[in-house]
């Protein structure tokens, strides 16, 4: 009987499903919905575009870990997955692809893996890769192509005719200083030789039927994908909830006391990357903050700097210099809020 | 809304097979090892010698300090050796050995069937008789109950808590202890708060054991001031600072003692021990242990005598399973992998339980992703992941000021882990050298 060879370990002895895989493949699923839609007003390109930075992420992933860190190959943990996804949500589905490609090996190379890959990198690796390409091609960076519904055509991709965004659009023509908030909505913004760039209403923000990056069009689909992540426990509404109730907040005092200047919460919430950032971005388990009031501190700061940055800034866009920004305050962050501990003495009266 | 404490927890599955089991009396082993050391405190002292003829209930060793335990002789026989044998830690620590001869009892022990009400015994004779009778908390942690018992000068208990919860998975002892012996835990129950001098105790139960709720609520009726409440499923509820935050919401304050917020809590079947020694005249010399696991093939409630090797309990649960695993003494979260079944039963055995080879293992460590999951289920507020850290890189004045030796083991952290880190162990290792560490200090 003693030749029994038995396990030996310390407790616990049981473990839950979690894994980092269900985790990210979790993530991902999450993603599709987003991912149809853009598909849907964008056709092949914002296919194309995906692919490409999904499988170069994977691409450059493999290379790192095989040839520089020699170490172990992980890229099928889905995190460089989530990666090429979200980085291709940031970018007009026209792109250039070897633009893409580059973004791609700034987020993998630069962001991830230099920090030592999965779980140690301080900014979010698809986001460092999103402001690289916009400060290195900002033409093709802000040059979005029209959403025309179920074009399966490779003309969305190719094609060179290019629509604004809701918020390049108010931004450029408040900037004239000639016409208030609401004339600007309502009638349209003259985009030169007569084309008249006519505004979304709050049905089509919601949808998605509105120019920008590939994957923040659809507010909808990014609401199903966060209560999709929410059901799994893959996230916590403390940083979505507090960084959409500061713009909500935020936005709205400036709308009340200067209704011609600036444009109503709602509008700042269903344009934008907002819903993509609060739900996607500043959500990454990796570069938030590890505990409630922590994440609600980090929420609270990305609002209020992507409306400064939105409203008060050169860029009509702020959400990614926002998550950014808080993503390199988040150790100060741990640091500063700890949980509540057990037992803890109340301090001396 | 059921009651539960409020911060942390899990929810592991719950893989009960031997509940409803009726508790069978185990058959006599041949042989008995009984470890002098199976508490929390000094080991005892024996006072037999090779050779000895000892019947069952005997005193073979005393206890050696304030925390210590008397030990009995759990059968009647002869003491073959007294010499280091492994016991459950996977070291060879000092037991005496007794060979079996039939089964005598110490004619002082009252064998009788019936139930005694009649509590004749004044506060300080229970308190004594509790610490003579040799009984622990048997609910795993082995805390000789007559220290609980003794409270300090300057501190008082306005009531006292059953702890009938069983949150580990698997283990049935406790539930079937209940269903079969509920009369003698209300009595058990009355002694108890005649020896802390409360007028009210509190048996929490957690509702995944409907059917020991509804009977406990019913026969409490004839015995004042003794309550049952539900309690909603949630690992770690019975740790003793988890339940009393579910039952009074009181706080135990960091580096206290329950008696700090008034309480004391007894688990139900050190409860019952109570009743046998201070109405039977029975000492502590046999428990009840769950046997179970996925392969078992007769998962089973077994009261058996302390000593008995464990290979007996298992071959009486149908034998060991071909693809074993692992064997662990205790419940899943946090019970000890042995690494021999021949090692005896002690008083804190609450449970073997037997893995297959698949559910043994662990899975391989990755990257912390930083999921803040070991935060969210910390029962006692630490941030597990910090913990590690700092232990992996000896930091040890930061894993004091992190409060470590808060800890209080239950393994939520790295159960819940994604990328399967070894949370507890570096905890653990934080805690002994942040131990260490104090002492010396202290003695400086």
């Amino acid at each position: 009987m003693s030749t029994n060879k038995f396990f030996i370990a310390p407790s616990p002895h049981d473990y839950s499903k979690d894994s980092v895989k269900s985790i990210m493949y979790g993530v991902i699923i999450a993603l599709l919905p987003a991912l149809a839609m853009s598909f849907y007003y964008f056709g092949l390109g914002a296919l194309i575009t995906t692919l490409v930075a999904v499988v170069s992420c994977m691409f450059f992933e493999f290379i790192i870990q095989k040839y520089l860190i020699k170490g172990k190959i992980t890229i099928f943990d889905g995190s460089a997955i989530i990666t090429g996804i979200l980085l291709a949500f940031n970018v007009p589905s026209n792109l250039p692809w070897w633009m893409v490609v580059i973004g791609s090996l700034v987020a993998i190379g630069v962001a991830k893996m230099s920090f030592g890959g999965l779980g140690n990198n301080p900014f979010n690796p698809a986001l460092v890769g999103r402001v690289f390409l916009l400060l290195s091609y900002p033409v093709q960076m802000t040059s979005w192509p029209k959403p025309s519904n179920f074009d399966f055509t490779l003309g969305g991709y190719t094609d060179a005719v290019t629509g604004a965004t809701p918020l390049g659009a108010l931004k450029t023509e408040l900037g004239k200083g000639e016409r208030t908030v609401q004339d600007i909505l309502d009638k349209g913004v003259d985009m030169g030789g007569g084309d008249i760039y006519q505004f979304p209403d709050y049905m089509n923000q919601m949808m998605g039927d509105l120019g920008g990056s590939l994957g923040e069009v659809s507010a909808i689909a990014i609401i199903i994908g966060g209560l999709y992540m929410l059901y799994r426990k893959i996230i916590t509404w403390h940083v979505p909830v507090a960084m959409l109730g500061t713009i909500f907040i935020f936005a709205g005092l400036l709308h009340i006391a200067h209704p011609d200047m600036y444009a109503d919460p709602i509008f700042h919430l269903m344009t934008g990357g907002i819903m993509l950032g609060a739900v996607f971005m500043a959500t990454d388990m990796v570069t938030s903050p590890m505990t409630p009031l922590g994440m609600i501190i980090f929420g609270v700061g990305i609002g209020l700097l992507t409306v400064i940055i939105r409203v008060f800034g050169a860029y009509p866009e702020g959400v990614s210099f926002a998550i950014l920004i808080m993503n390199a305050f988040v150790p100060l962050i741990n640091k500063g809020c700890k949980p509540k501990r057990f037992g803890e003495k109340k301090a001396a009266a | 809304m059921l009651k539960t404490f409020p911060k942390g927890g899990i929810h592991p599955a719950e893989n009960k097979f031997s509940a409803g089991k009726a508790i069978e009396q185990l058959a006599l082993p041949k042989t008995v090892s009984i470890p002098i050391s199976q508490h929390i405190g000094a080991p005892a002292a024996p006072v037999v010698n090779k050779g000895d003829k000892v019947v069952v209930g005997q005193i073979i060793a005393k206890s050696s300090g304030f925390v210590s335990a008397n030990i009995h002789s759990s059968v009647s026989g002869t003491v073959s050796k007294i010499d280091d044998v492994m016991d459950t830690s996977g070291y060879r620590k000092p037991c005496i050995v007794i060979d079996v001869e039939g089964d005598e009892w110490d004619s002082a022990i009252d064998r009788t069937a019936g139930l005694n009400k009649n509590i004749t015994l004044s506060q300080e004779e229970i308190v004594k008789k509790i610490g003579d009778s040799g009984i622990v908390g048997l609910g795993g942690a082995t805390f000789p109950s007559q220290v609980k018992l003794s409270i300090p000068k300057g501190k008082t208990a306005d009531v006292l808590i059953l702890n009938g919860v069983e949150c580990e998975p698997y283990l049935t002892s406790d539930h079937q202890i209940m269903m079969e012996r509920g009369h003698e835990l209300m009595v058990g129950t009355q002694i108890l708060m005649k020896a802390l001098n409360v007028s009210k105790a509190l048996i929490g139960i957690e509702n995944n054991k409907q059917d020991a709720i509804d009977y406990l609520k019913k026969i409490s009726a004839d015995y004042p001031g003794i309550e049952v409440h539900v309690l909603k499923v949630q690992y770690p509820q019975g740790g003793e600072k988890q339940l009393i935050k579910a039952l009074i919401n009181r706080e135990v304050p960091s580096g206290g003692l329950p008696i700090d917020v008034g309480t004391v809590v007894h688990n139900v079947g050190t409860t019952i021990a109570v009743y046998e020694a201070v109405q039977k005249n029975k000492p502590l010399f046999e428990r009840v242990v769950t046997v179970t696991g996925k392969s078992v093939s007769k998962p089973a409630n077994f009261l058996v005598r302390i000593g008995t090797p464990v290979n007996e309990l298992i071959e009486a649960a149908g034998g060991l399973p071909e693809d074993t695993g692992k064997v662990v003494n205790g419940g899943p979260m946090m019970g000890k992998a042995l690494n021999s079944i021949e090692v005896p039963v002690t008083k804190g055995t609450s449970g073997i339980l037997i893995f297959n080879k698949k559910d043994a293992a662990r899975n391989e460590m990755q990257n912390c992703i930083r999921c803040a999951k070991c935060v969210s289920v910390c029962p006692m507020g630490l941030e597990p992941y910090l913990l590690m850290q700092l232990s992996e890189k000896s930091m040890w004045e930061g894993v004091e000021a992190e409060k470590a030796l808060d800890c209080i083991e239950c393994g939520s952290c790295s159960y819940k882990c994604p990328s399967a880190r070894p949370l507890l162990d570096y905890i653990r290792l934080g805690k002994s050298t942040v131990s260490q560490i104090i002492r010396a200090r202290n003695q400086k």
